[in-house]
């Protein structure tokens, strides 16, 4: 499984990618994997708010659907729209295929994230 | 998760890296590689599953052909030895206590094979419908493993390991006491796939052995190990109902579109009167097959909307693998179930637009 060094992890298996004042979120390799064939990814609309915390929307694989914990507060700023029609994205390469891109609310949430060492003895903990 | 039951084959499927899943009851591999490339290689070669965890009642008797005739809703008394019946066991008021097979092993003996999540209320329903009757019924669930291999290229795999010529056993037909792999076993051309193929009883014990040699042989032809994942959604594109979603105790055979296993004009059956009763004034819900048209995936349970009331619920919904659209199964209203009728999907909150479609998702390729 691939842990990309550089970017926060949460224990819900989320990464985010900061860019200043925006971050990219999205969902870890390891998350993917363990999702299997993903189907359908549900997103927000631009301009909503959402705390750490809340559903962003749901990632479906044929057995499932997933809610994505947003693990930092913040406004949407944009969403990733080729997942619409090509939601495999998400399995072919979960580094690249970020979900929305947020107006981060408060950088000291970051802190609470793991980086890359930590999320990968994490993952082989869980 | 220690009060989970385990099949004879659990540490085989733990050892080969499978994802083990809760399912009714019972610690089961939900996949192996993936449900996709499972789903695909049962659609276009051959998997195998571990079934082990249905339950198997056996009734035997003087009276055991009167009794099964008056337990389930099929014509029983038609059934001759050698061949199954899929049927249903119904209360008083037609609701379904369970789905089932019945195979006639002799003049007056039989097996019923039974849901998992069903084995003890069905092994009570039987055992207290058996006293008006002369007839041994005993639950025999620890007795059997149960193995399905499925696929167009399952006969060929299980034929390299059995002498008996495998053409000779017909659709819904079984032979006892084959020998498979140097182990008896019975065998019927039974499945829930939607696919030609084998349902494999065997006893616990040589079951491991059984699975192992059966991949073995199938190498070639790219036989997989299936998990439950797969056999859900197989089962699904074939419009095959599973209980607890198409058809439950609040469910008909009827309303679940199974009226074809109804045989209403013979001798009583456990909850005749009130289906021909619901025949004769008509239904008032009934299963009907849809297509989603916006996106997202209808799950079970979903609420289905018409001009904002509640009309249904999902009773199954995937993104299909095999038929590639995202395609559903719900019990609604019969005003709404017509072809052609658009109604609403709720899905996680957002109204999703569907179409009522056939049922007839995947044209079954069973060999008859």
């Amino acid at each position: 499984m691939k842990v990309q060094s550089g970017l926060y992890y949460s224990e819900d298996h989320e990464w985010v990618r900061v860019d200043g004042k925006t971050a990219y979120i999205g969902i870890s390799d390891f998350a993917q994997h363990e999702l299997g064939d993903i189907v359908y990814v549900e997103l927000p609309d631009e301009d909503d708010e959402f705390d750490k915390g809340d559903s962003l929307g749901a990632i479906e694989s044929v057995k499932a659907a997933s809610d994505i914990l947003i693990p930092v507060s913040g406004r949407v700023i944009e969403i990733n729209d080729e997942l619409d029609d090509a939601p495999e994205k998400v399995n072919n390469d979960a580094y690249d295929a970020w979900l929305i891109k947020v107006e981060l609310k408060d950088d000291a949430e970051l802190e609470g994230l793991m980086n890359a060492e930590a999320y990968e003895a994490f993952i082989e903990s869980e | 998760m220690d009060d989970l039951k385990r099949t004879p084959l659990h540490q085989t499927h733990v050892d080969a890296g499978a994802k083990m899943v809760p399912f009714a009851g019972w610690d089961m591999p939900v996949q192996y590689k993936g449900l996709v490339p499972e789903h695909e290689a049962v659609r276009n070669r051959a998997g195998l599953f571990d079934v082990s965890h249905m339950g198997e009642v056996d009734v035997d008797g003087p009276e055991a052909l009167a009794f099964v005739d008056y337990l389930v809703v099929g014509n029983v008394k038609a059934l001759e030895p050698g061949k199954v019946l899929y049927s249903m066991m119904c209360y008083e008021n037609g609701g379904i206590v369970d789905d089932l097979l019945v195979y006639r092993r002799a003049e007056h003996s039989f097996l019923l094979v039974i849901n998992a999540g069903n084995i003890e209320k069905d092994d009570a329903w039987i055992i207290e419908q058996a006293k008006k009757f002369d007839v041994y019924a005993r639950n025999r669930s620890e007795d059997y493993a149960q193995l399905a291999i499925q696929g167009p290229l399952a006969q060929g795999v299980l034929q390299k390991l059995t002498d008996l010529d495998l053409d000779t056993i017909g659709f819904f037909e079984f032979k006892e006491n084959v020998e498979i792999a140097g182990q008896s076993a019975l065998v019927s051309r039974t499945g829930y796939t939607g696919e030609d193929g084998f349902e494999i009883y065997t006893s616990p014990d040589v079951a491991t052995k059984l699975w192992t040699e059966i991949l073995e042989a199938g190498k070639n032809e790219g036989t997989e190990p299936a998990g439950l994942g797969a056999r859900d959604t197989l089962r699904f594109e074939a419009t095959l109902p599973l209980y607890g979603h198409e058809i439950d105790k609040d469910v008909t055979p009827l309303e679940a579109g199974l009226g074809f296993f109804v045989f209403l004009d013979g001798d009583d059956f456990i909850g005749k009167e009130a289906l021909l009763k619901q025949k004769s004034e008509g239904l008032e819900l009934k299963l009907v097959g849809f297509e989603l048209l916006d996106k997202g995936i209808p799950r079970q349970g979903y609420n289905i909307f018409h001009n904002g009331d509640v009309i249904g619920k999902v009773t199954t919904g995937y993104k299909a693998p095999t038929v590639g659209k995202v395609i559903g199964l719900a019990l609604v209203d019969i005003e709404y179930t017509k072809l052609d009728t658009e109604f609403e999907v709720d899905i996680r909150g957002k109204k999703k637009k569907a179409v009522v479609i056939s049922k007839r998702f995947y044209t079954k390729k069973y060999k008859k």
